[in-house]
């Protein structure tokens, strides 16, 4: 198990277990996280599970693919550490990840 | 706050109506009821990566099971609603039992419409609605095995394209002259024809499919009415589905094909919402009423009953979305044609990457992105804003979306 803090807009925090194999994203959807909305369930193609990956994390959740790039350039609010978190994959090397959630998802 | 809230159907908006009242603060009982055996879960993985191999029954769950419990939902599956009374607020349930509500939610969604048909009820002659419909589709298609698509639309391009990599031989019998003869333009539907038969897939348009025939109870062909029999072991009927709104037009509910709600998911009764596939809905930026089926609208509407049992201003104003997966396509539409005058493509169909534009003079109403995530997501943002693009710009693209919308 990896542990992930989600930090909502505005400034809530929730910790959960997430299961190595997960996405970030299901990490959040699973234990009602609010503030990712994930309409697509992980397909890459809705741009609604945007999160900010604090900077000590930012080399170990890696690089986002050219769909992903493409889908986060569209999105509202984009920063240099923006992912979206559906495509980042739990390990245990995560554990302690820390991402912070947008205002709102589109 | 401490009303009960009842939810007709654990599919995908009912499940998320659910954890979404508990996430807007909703501290009164919650009674989910589904007809499945197993909790709210995704469907569109269903004809895609799940069929593949490529996702677990884990992943599918919206939330696991002991979420509705440590949340104080109670969640009760194999179960279904067969009367509504709504001057006493109750609903009876088909174990003989009822349950009374302050709040009701019908979530029931829609059902795959049947082929009227001889040799329809043989097995091997299934629908692709639920996971169990998938399982046994998974443990019946593989190597060597002939499968039948019946239905050139969306869920039977999804499984053909599924079928061909688990290494099935793909027939796809469309009674209309072209694939997605009803949700898309002529352009979309003749790329995934191609598409599909560069990846092994057989097409038989105007096929007006006449019955199935069998040995021993299992279905060996599908007879058409030139006469042919086209050999198969399984048969996928993807023709279309029909609202489960039965229980509400019973009760003396407003239906139009489909349960009718306002822009709070209220039907014509004020206790009760109409959420998903079952509801025929309001959309403002076409400035009509309509039935979807897709995900995101189920989404949205769980949003809207929510935020309306909690008192919570209404989500802002959505374009409607969907997506498909086939091979390495990824399609995006956002919005719905209507009212359209013209058809613009954005990209050469050849390249593998392309966007089909539908505007209304200089508005665009709708898009179809292959492979092309920028004009998805650009569109939509016109869709909604109502901004004018000028035409030419659109069509080429050299010029990027973003130049395109500035």
């Amino acid at each position: 198990m990896a542990k992930i803090t989600y930090i909502e807009h505005a400034g809530t925090e929730h910790t959960v277990d997430v299961k190595p194999g997960l996405s970030v994203m299901e990490g959040a959807v699973k234990n009602n996280v609010p503030g990712i909305d994930a309409d697509c369930g992980g397909a890459c193609a809705c741009a609604t599970c945007h999160v900010y990956v604090d900077a000590a994390w930012q080399e170990k959740t890696g690089k986002s693919s050219a769909m992903e790039e493409s889908m986060l350039d569209f999105a509202e609010n984009v920063e240099p550490n923006s992912r979206l978190s559906c495509q980042i994959k739990v390990t245990d090397e995560l554990d302690g990840l820390v991402v912070r959630l947008p205002e709102n998802q589109h | 706050m401490n009303s009960h809230v009842v939810i007709l159907g654990a599919g995908h908006a009912g499940g998320t109506a659910a954890a979404l009242l508990r996430q807007y603060g909703f501290e009164g009982p919650i009674t989910l009821i589904g007809e499945e055996p197993i909790p709210p879960y995704q469907r569109p993985p269903l004809s895609k990566a799940w069929l593949k191999g490529e996702a677990d029954a884990d992943s599918l769950a919206l939330k696991p099971l002991e979420f509705y419990a440590d949340h104080n939902i109670d969640f009760r599956p194999n179960i279904r609603g067969v009367a509504l009374d709504r001057a006493a607020k109750t609903v009876s349930l088909s174990d003989g039992s009822s349950v009374s509500y302050d709040s009701l939610i019908i979530a029931t969604g829609a059902r795959a419409i049947a082929l009227p048909i001889a040799g329809a009820d043989l097995d091997g002659v299934m629908f692709l609605r639920t996971a169990a419909d998938a399982e046994l589709l998974k443990s019946t298609v593989g190597p060597g095995k002939r499968l039948a698509v019946v239905g050139g639309g969306y869920i039977g391009l999804e499984v053909a394209a599924s079928g061909r990599a688990l290494g099935a031989e793909v027939v796809v019998l469309e009674r209309e002259s072209r694939l997605l003869a009803r949700v898309a333009c002529e352009a979309l539907s003749t790329f995934f024809k191609a598409y599909h038969e560069k990846h092994g897939v057989t097409f038989e348009l105007g096929a007006s499919v006449t019955g199935f025939v069998g040995e021993g109870g299992h279905v060996t062909g599908v007879t058409l009415a030139d006469g042919r029999t086209m050999a198969c072991d399984a048969v996928v009927v993807g023709v279309g589905a029909t609202p489960n709104d039965e229980i509400a037009t019973a009760a003396g509910l407003e239906t139009a094909r489909g349960v009718v709600v306002d822009l709070e998911a209220r039907t014509s009764d004020p206790a009760i919402f109409a959420i998903g596939d079952v509801a025929h809905r309001p959309m403002p930026i076409y400035d009509r009423m309509f039935r979807m089926e897709s995900v995101p609208n189920a989404l949205e509407q769980a949003k809207q009953a929510a935020s309306a049992i909690t008192g919570r201003a209404a989500p802002a104003g959505e374009v409607p979305w969907q997506w498909s997966d086939q091979y390495d396509l990824k399609l995006q539409i956002a919005g719905y044609p209507f009212d359209t005058d013209e058809v613009l493509v954005r990209g050469d169909p050849a390249s593998g990457k392309f966007s089909v534009f539908h505007l209304k003079g200089d508005l665009v109403q709708a898009v179809e992105a292959i492979n092309s995530p920028p004009d998805f997501m650009m569109g939509k943002q016109l869709i909604l804003g109502r901004r004018p693009v000028s035409k030419a710009r659109l069509a080429d693209p050299s010029i990027s979306m973003k130049e395109v919308a500035a």
